[in-house]
């Protein structure tokens, strides 16, 4: 029965790539407009074949994994340090909610002025990126806490510690999780523009040369590799969730 | 809304317990210097010329209170009265505007809330074990809490997530935690309110139950007089910031609603608090 649904869901995709790839070999879509689905598939195993897949892949992974990891660090103490302390959300948060107003991808021509179009132009815009879900996230979810809760650990001797590890951050993590979802969106989004606008390397990098040589079938490729690298961020964020969060009803038989 | 959880966060996370509420080791009767009969383990408490006032607004105004170690106390008064801000500050939750409170260190003082406030990440045991602190190693803590779970009827209930309990489950797991560090002093700020009449009934013969086997001394909030009869020693009624009535309640237990005796008990009360209503600023 479970697996009869599961499977219903692929028929109309699977349709759809048959009349593609029909429609395609009928010469009713010229192949320098769009490719058939077995010219991609073709490609790709060109581009694997010869090496230029894994690389341009890994320069990708690499560049959105720190880039990830340095933004969403940073706002993930910043909504720590402002979920924590008034004095910190005074003095920081109106300067940290006017940069919010700023378009990251908008700093792109001024980023390339500092950094060239060398590997920290797009680490810093990755990184800026990813910033504000994850400090907006965590400060919400640490405000968000219920006081009664953390009343109760008051009452029952727990220290700063022990309130913070048991009470604080247990009762933060559904909204940290929303904020961490919404950062990975963020961080293919800006390597995907950063890529294709400046960079000698990785998947937007192979998409843009291959438009310079007409080669759709690498173009559509890599924009499929795109969706596929979202997709499986997406999904591990999710795994995570299911398993961190499996006290709450809301995930419980997902 | 925000600021005020962010205010509570704030303050709690610089909380340092006061020394009353510190779990020290349990102190040897003999040390205490207090007669203790040996089955008697409950907490002298003593409250003398108790004031507190929210800004300009008295709320309590000169309380004076002298509880023997292992009675039954219910507290009952209208709504707004100050009750629950008298055990807030017995427990040291608020600070007085002036007076004093005697609780004998290492009292060990617990509190049950009127929502049973569990931690909904955490498991059924877990949850007791927070009761328990830092005191041992986590499988020795799981494995006391599992007993005190048992003791409150929940056996083998331990491994389940809190959100699976029904609402009666939820408080006794409330009462295990705050029963599983053998506490002096047990405060309860009207636990059953949120209870239906029958669930109530059985909550009220289990907390006499679990106070008749420790001992320790209890403060029960109610605004159910026939309940605080039925369960304490002795009645006080809070009203304009005093107490306004301090009986004590001689009836053998376990106590039957139905009799005369128990009748004339809760007409004394509730004829003193509609007293205090009808004479006192109405609602
Ligand atoms: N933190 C606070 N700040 C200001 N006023 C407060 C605070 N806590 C309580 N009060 C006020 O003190 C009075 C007594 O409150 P308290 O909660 O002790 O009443 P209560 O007798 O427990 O009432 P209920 O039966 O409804 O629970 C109320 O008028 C309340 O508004
Ligand atoms: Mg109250």
């Amino acid at each position: 029965m479970t697996r009869a649904r599961g499977l219903i869901g692929w028929i109309l995709p699977a349709a759809l790539v048959l009349g593609w790839e029909a429609l395609s070999r009928l010469g009713v879509i010229p192949a320098n407009i769009l490719p058939a689905p077995t010219a991609v598939a073709a490609a790709l195993w060109r581009v694997a074949v010869s090496g230029e897949l894994a690389r341009n892949m890994g320069v990708s992974a690499w560049r959105a994994g720190i880039g990830f990891l340095i933004g969403g660090a940073i706002g993930f103490a910043f909504g720590l340090a402002n979920g924590l302390s008034r004095f910190s959300e005074e003095f920081t948060d109106t300067t940290l909610q006017m940069v919010r107003n700023v378009p990251h991808l908008a700093l792109i021509p001024l980023v390339i002025l500092w950094f060239g179009i060398g590997e920290q132009a797009k680490l810093f815009l990755v990184a800026l990126g990813v910033f504000f879900p994850i400090y907006i996230n965590t400060l919400h979810g640490i405000r968000s806490v219920d006081p009664q809760l953390v009343e109760m650990g008051r009452t029952y001797g727990m220290n700063g510690f022990e309130l913070f590890g048991q009470v604080i951050l247990p009762g933060a993590l559904p909204s940290i999780f929303v904020g961490l979802r919404f950062g990975l969106g963020i961080m293919w989004l800006t390597l995907i523009v950063a890529e294709t606008i400046s960079a000698s390397s990785g998947i937007g990098y192979m998409a843009m040369q291959a438009r310079e040589f007409m080669m759709t079938d690498v173009v559509v490729l890599s924009i499929l590799i795109y969706a596929l690298l979202g997709k499986l961020a997406d999904t591990v964020a999710r795994a995570l969730e299911r398993r961190t969060l499996a006290w709450n009803p809301a995930f419980e038989g997902v | 809304m925000f600021t005020d959880a962010l205010a509570m966060i704030e303050t709690a996370a610089r909380f340092v317990p006061p020394d009353d509420l510190r779990r020290d080791p349990p102190v040897p009767f003999e040390v205490l210097g207090d007669h203790l009969a040996p089955q008697s383990r409950g907490a002298r408490l003593s409250v003398s010329k108790l004031a507190k006032r929210f800004g300009e607004t008295p709320v309590l105004d000169g309380i004076d209170l002298n509880i023997a170690p292992g009675s039954f106390v219910a507290i009952v008064g209208k709504s707004g009265c100050g009750k629950s801000t008298l055990l807030r500050l017995i427990l040291g939750l608020e600070t007085p505007t002036s007076g004093r409170i005697d609780l004998p260190a290492g009292a060990a003082a617990r509190f049950v809330f009127q929502e049973p406030r569990l931690l909904p990440w955490a498991k059924v045991v877990d949850n007791v074990s927070v009761g328990l602190g830092r005191t041992g190693s986590r499988a020795a803590r799981r494995a006391e809490a599992a007993r005190a779970l048992a003791d409150v009827g929940l056996d083998g209930r331990g491994d389940a997530w809190p959100s699976v309990l029904s609402g009666g489950q939820k408080q006794r797991v409330a009462l295990a935690r705050a029963l599983v560090s053998r506490p002096r002093l047990l405060a309860l700020d009207e636990p059953l309110g949120a209870l239906d009449a029958l669930t109530r009934i059985s909550m009220q013969g289990l907390v006499e139950r679990v106070w008749r086997d420790q001992r320790f001394t209890a403060l029960l909030v109610t605004h159910d007089v026939s309940e605080a009869i039925a369960l304490a020693d002795r009645v006080i009624l809070v009203d304009g910031g005093r107490i306004a009535l301090d009986i004590d309640v001689d009836l053998p237990r376990p106590r039957r609603r139905g009799t005369p005796a128990f009748a004339a008990l809760e007409k004394r009360v509730l004829d003193a608090l509609f007293g205090g209503f009808e004479g006192g600023d109405a609602i």
